[in-house]
């Protein structure tokens, strides 16, 4: 096994544990998280793209990585429009949680807000 | 033939990602990323790509960490609530065989990767004489793919608006986060006086050195931003009201300036963002400098939120 | 002359591996925050101070070892700062009923 195929092992296995994460983690600041994990996979397979295509004196193709550090910067500033919607969230309804028993209760707290 | 370090790196990576997955506690979960994060800083330098190391360990590690950790010890109080929420086992038996699905799918296209590799690094060589800087990365970002690093600056804004639309009407145009009472004696307001002004010569460095090292504005700007998140965090200075006037400038001026640069290369050049013969490296540095205190703004304004409190005008 | 600089950088970087093991095994064994962050602090600023003197011979030049003993002082300085943070919020934490 070269160093290519570890990684790319990493990144599928990381890819995949993400998903898990998304799907049964109930609280949405894990989602995020577990979002994150499926993010830094995909871009670790673009990383091993990249050093694959060593050539011409460099060690690794520049195109994806160029890519990869836009994708990271970009990955971050969602991450932060997520947060910012949970936490607006959790103030305005009181609970961070995504069922439907949170919605029927919040109408009510949503209803107190507002009458202040 | 893999080296202990690379097989270590990533068993490491695996191990914290399964505990962020399934460890119980949200602060828990929130303390093994930013390892994690610092862990993928190493193997960036495995495969060799010092500038995705080098944001990474900035952005996805630092800014990413400071950022969830806010938000779980905010979100402390629904702990209990939703734990009481774990889903059942047939929920995670269909989420299980999904992920397993797409790990093997992903697995089996990786090892069967065409060979030999694809690479456009040779293009790079033939062409970087004419961009004038040394960095291959700096000149695929602002010459050869410029038009990307526009819309992500374009993107970023974006950002900073959706987050300033979630404040509450009572508190728009306010200043983020609360109030805080300073005591002089703190230990951070000490670390915020000595920190920044090597912060910002350090980031400073980093920007310059990317045109012919590994560096480049983004790494440099978030340095820049993480010592004027310090100096907020410790209360010497206030959050800027979101009304401001100079605000609003600097965040704008530096996609302002590529968006003109790129209009005046359709007239001298022929395309948009094309640069006339010989003036590529001034132009380079004049939308790098005009970038870099937007770019250092706009990570802060993502990360301080949205106005938590009105701004009273006497 | 360029295996005496070797042997001095794996000896040193021995020892300073030796003292981050020390400050991990603290981590682990003792009994509260406040003796874990003592032990971490002092532990890793030594061993990453060994680690940057053992890396001074093997920079080519004198930039890069100015550099490495700078990222060494602004190592301790936050280090310092922040295990004083995080002794402030135990405590706090502890009075706390």
């Amino acid at each position: 096994m070269n160093v290519f195929q570890l990684f790319g092992l990493t990144a599928a296995v990381l890819v995949g544990l993400g998903l898990y994460g998304l799907i049964v983690n109930p609280q949405p600041l894990r989602k995020v998280l577990a979002f994150n994990l499926t993010g830094n996979g995909v871009f670790l397979i673009c990383a091993v793209i990249a050093h694959r295509g060593a050539a011409a004196g460099m060690s690794g193709d520049p195109v994806p990585q160029a890519l990869l550090i836009t994708a990271i910067v970009v990955s971050f500033a969602a991450s932060a429009l997520a947060v910012g919607l949970m936490l607006r969230r959790f103030e305005e309804t009181g609970t961070n949680s995504l069922s439907a028993d949170s919605d029927a209760g919040s109408g009510q707290a949503r209803a107190n807000v507002e009458s202040r | 033939m893999i080296s202990a370090i690379s097989f270590g790196i990533g068993i490491l990576l695996l191990a914290l990602a399964l505990w962020t997955v399934v460890v119980r506690d949200t602060f828990a979960a929130v303390a093994g990323f930013i390892p994690y994060g610092l862990l993928l800083t190493l193997a960036w330098l495995v495969l060799r790509a010092v500038d995705v190391a080098l944001t990474e360990a900035a952005i996805g590690a630092g800014l990413t960490g400071a950022l969830l950790i806010n938000a779980a010890s905010r979100l402390h109080v629904t702990e209990a609530a939703a734990r009481a929420e774990t889903p059942g086992l047939a929920l995670r038996l269909a989420a299980g065989a999904a992920s397993a699905a797409v790990t093997v799918v992903i697995a089996v296209c990786l090892l069967h990767l065409p060979e030999p590799a694809p690479t456009l690094a040779p293009d790079v060589a033939r062409h970087i004489a004419s961009t004038g800087v040394g960095n291959p990365i700096t000149a695929v970002l602002l010459s050869f793919r410029a038009i990307d690093t526009l819309l992500e600056a374009i993107a970023l804004l974006f950002g900073v608006v959706g987050v300033w639309s979630l404040a509450a009407d009572r508190n728009w145009g306010g200043r983020p986060g609360f109030a805080q009472i300073v005591n002089p004696n703190d230990i951070l307001v000490y670390l915020a006086r000595v920190l920044p002004p090597i912060g910002v010569v350090i980031g400073i460095y980093i920007f310059w050195v990317g045109a012919d090292h590994p560096g480049g504005k983004f790494q440099g700007a978030t340095v820049i931003a993480a010592m004027w998140l310090l100096v907020m965090m410790s209360g010497l200075r206030e959050a800027p009201a979101v009304s401001q006037r100079w605000l609003r400038v600097v965040l704008i001026l530096g996609p302002a300036i590529f968006i003109v640069l790129g209009l005046l290369g359709a007239f001298m050049a022929g395309a948009f963002l094309a640069y006339p013969d010989g003036w590529a490296k001034p132009w380079i540095v004049v939308i790098e400098a005009a970038l870099l205190p937007s770019l250092a703004v706009t990570l802060v304004l993502l990360l301080v939120g949205p106005p938590l409190r009105p701004e009273v005008h006497t | 002359m360029k295996t005496a600089a070797d042997v001095f950088t794996i000896v040193a970087m021995l020892a300073g591996i030796f003292f981050f093991v020390a400050g991990t095994v603290g981590l682990l064994r003792f009994p509260d925050t406040y003796t874990r962050l003592h032990a971490l602090t002092k532990a890793d600023n030594l061993g990453l101070g060994l680690v940057v003197l053992g890396l001074l011979p093997q920079a080519g030049h004198l930039v890069v070892a100015l550099k490495l003993i700078v990222v060494w002082l602004l190592v301790m300085l936050t280090s310092a700062d922040v295990s004083q943070l995080i002794a402030r919020a135990a405590r706090r934490q502890e009075t706390r009923p």
